[in-house]
């Protein structure tokens, strides 16, 4: 009933409005406010303040100066810095490398007919829904020193004499914060891969098959080619969330032992929340940016060169 | 499950017989070998740790380190008594308070400032749309790990550190421009020409937004929603820094610091309620699953 009373004054004004650009962009301009009014003040203000933090001595409770690259100096011969850089490059390439192989096989296996097949592309994904820290916290218990079940199970099958040291051991320790994190990580691969090999024409496979070619070849020469767009913006995610992952290793071992598995993350939170340092965390985070975008420029332009190489469209 | 298994068919069956390809060339024991075997073997590693969750949650206390007169595997008389601690001598109840509040506000502000966002760029077109199109694009990949150290100085002097305020104001930095994201893509599959109409008719762009647009894009909205939710629900390192008090944590944070005790684990209170966390999430995405796949899938096709 309202549009009926209110409709000749605005039809004018709107379709006036419509006709000049001015119109639109005031229009564009007030329903983007909102948004983007919250996005400067939570998230580009901040993203500047933290790059300014890192050139100040700022601690909890008290302003900081400008110290120039006081705290850049320090980091440079700080020993436990260059090993969490190290910590988080392994966990990085290792952790991505395994999730994709793994995701892409599983994206493999739910592309065959199978019977309940939504029923299976619903529960695996499940390890992707479910918090990461309590997800985490079930895998601080599977670890346990004294009563793992993975040890456990070992023993009685007579493959190992005592239990394993999980998250005490440095090479353990990285090796399963790694494998937990593929754990939560190769869901989302899979069914986004799995997205993308439904979109392959099966003629394609047909024709091939016809023609003479092998299951492997098929993958190499048809898959692989069709699936690389896809892959290219999966694989960018996956490495930027497994970079800066925090929430795993703050569950699992606190970077420990002897700062074998602290991530630039991590670190940077313990220098600066239970350590007070704000300007120092500020820098570690700072220093994670050119990381960052090295890595989504790799994963991006190394993996999308392919598609016009393949002479595709897009 | 089952209401999620029955209902995706039409959606499956887009490309009618494609999704085997050649399978039924190959043979049964090939099969067995080749797709039942690893499939068996990744589910069965996906889902143990729930299974193990569920199984220690359950488990009366003597039997949890006892795996030499009980198989670890099993639990002979369940009990309640991790789950009624939980609930009535911890402040767990209060942390699932907080998070409910905290993830339904914020879901609720990121979604309204989105829906005129997506709006705006994607239909109307403005001055530099793409340019900003592509900005929020760029702000989704700005990782909190980076932000919590500065936005954790501005709570503070904005004086709502320790309140749920503090998580409601943080949490829309990553939800808006991901809902944005998702409802621009959903946004540019609804077909233009419905708009044309109905500014022919006469319709103000208000009513066109109200009255055809969001009435068709409601899958596109419950799925920003429950990916909003979702993600507000497990977020943690905000929740961890921000909040200092046990009345105003999360459920993430709740369990990891204040169940923990120095060196004695209650693993039993501990799986309780990794178990009890997990659950809402895991409800609201079984009900919601072909959303929920789609628009991931959609989103990362963009």
């Amino acid at each position: 009933m309202s549009i009926a009373v209110a409709r000749p004054e605005p039809r004018r004004s709107w379709l006036e409005r419509i006709d000049l650009s001015q119109g639109r962009n005031l229009l564009g301009f007030l329903f983007l406010l909102p948004a983007a009014v919250f996005l400067l003040v939570f998230l580009t203000y901040p993203l500047g303040l933290g790059m300014w933090l890192a050139f100040t001595d700022t601690r909890i409770g008290r302003e900081g100066v400008f110290v120039g690259l006081e705290n850049f100096e320090l980091l440079w011969e700080d020993s436990v810095f260059w090993l969490s850089v190290f910590n988080t490059l392994l966990y990085t390439f290792v952790a991505s490398v395994l999730k994709f192989a793994l995701g892409l096989w599983l994206a493999l296996i739910l592309n065959k007919h199978l019977p309940f097949k939504a029923f299976f592309r619903a529960i695996v994904l499940l390890p992707w829904v479910v918090p990461t820290v309590l997800s985490a916290i079930a895998f601080w218990w599977i670890y346990d020193a004294q009563f793992s079940i993975i040890s456990w199970a070992l023993i009685r099958m007579g493959l190992i004499d005592t239990p394993i040291n999980f998250l005490g051991d440095a090479t353990n320790a990285r090796a399963s914060v790694i494998a937990a994190n593929v754990w939560r990580g190769v869901p989302f691969v899979a069914i986004s891969l799995l997205a993308g090999l439904q979109t392959i024409p099966p003629s394609l496979h047909e024709a091939a098959t016809l023609d003479g070619a092998t299951p492997w070849q098929r993958f190499r020469y048809i898959t692989l080619p069709m699936l690389t767009p896809i892959i290219a913006v999966v694989m960018t995610f996956s490495v930027l969330f497994t970079f800066t992952d925090f929430q795993l290793i703050y569950v699992l071992t606190r970077g420990g032992p002897l700062n074998a598995t602290h991530l630039m993350a991590t670190l940077s939170f313990q220098r600066a929340i239970p350590g007070g340092q704000l300007g120092e965390g500020a820098a570690i985070a700072v220093a994670m940016i050119p990381f960052l975008l090295a890595a989504i420029l790799f994963s991006y332009f190394g993996l999308q060169r392919r598609r016009w190489q393949q002479g595709g469209t897009d | 499950m089952t209401l999620a298994t029955s209902r995706k068919e039409p959606v499956a069956n887009v490309e009618v017989g494609d999704e085997g390809g050649m399978g039924y060339l190959e043979r049964l024991p090939r099969q067995i070998v080749t797709v039942y075997l690893p499939l068996a073997v990744f589910v069965f590693v996906l889902l143990f740790p729930f299974y193990w969750m569920a199984i220690t949650a359950v488990k009366p206390n003597h039997q949890l380190t006892d795996y030499s007169n009980y198989s670890p595997f099993w639990v002979v008389e369940p009990t309640l008594d991790h789950i009624k601690y939980l609930l009535f001598e911890t402040s767990y109840p209060g942390w699932l308070w907080n998070t409910i509040v905290i993830s339904v506000a914020s879901t609720f502000v990121s979604l309204v400032t989105s829906v005129f966002a997506a709006y705006a760029i994607e239909r109307l077109r403005f001055t530099g749309s793409k340019y900003v199109g592509l900005a929020i694009f760029l702000a989704y990949l700005v990782p909190p790990s980076i932000l919590f150290i500065p936005l954790a100085l501005m709570v503070f002097k904005f004086g709502i550190y320790d309140t749920k305020l503090a998580l409601i104001f943080t949490y829309p930095t990553f939800l808006v421009p991901f809902c944005t994201w998702l409802l621009m893509g959903y946004f540019r599959s609804i077909p233009y020409e419905l708009e044309e109409c109905a500014l022919i008719d006469g319709a103000s762009r208000w009513q066109i937004l109200t009255k055809v647009l969001l009435p068709l894009s409601v899958p596109g909205l419950i799925s920003a929603g429950i990916f909003a939710f979702t993600l507000s629900w497990n977020e943690f390192i905000y929740a961890l820094t921000f909040i200092a008090s046990s009345e105003n944590k999360t459920v993430p944070v709740g369990v990891l610091t204040e169940l923990v005790r120095s060196d004695v684990y209650e693993w039993g209170a501990l799986m309780a309620g990794a178990l009890i966390g997990s659950l809402p999430v895991v409800i609201l995405y079984s009900f919601f699953v072909e959303h929920y796949v789609s628009s991931m899938t959609g989103a990362v096709k963009e």
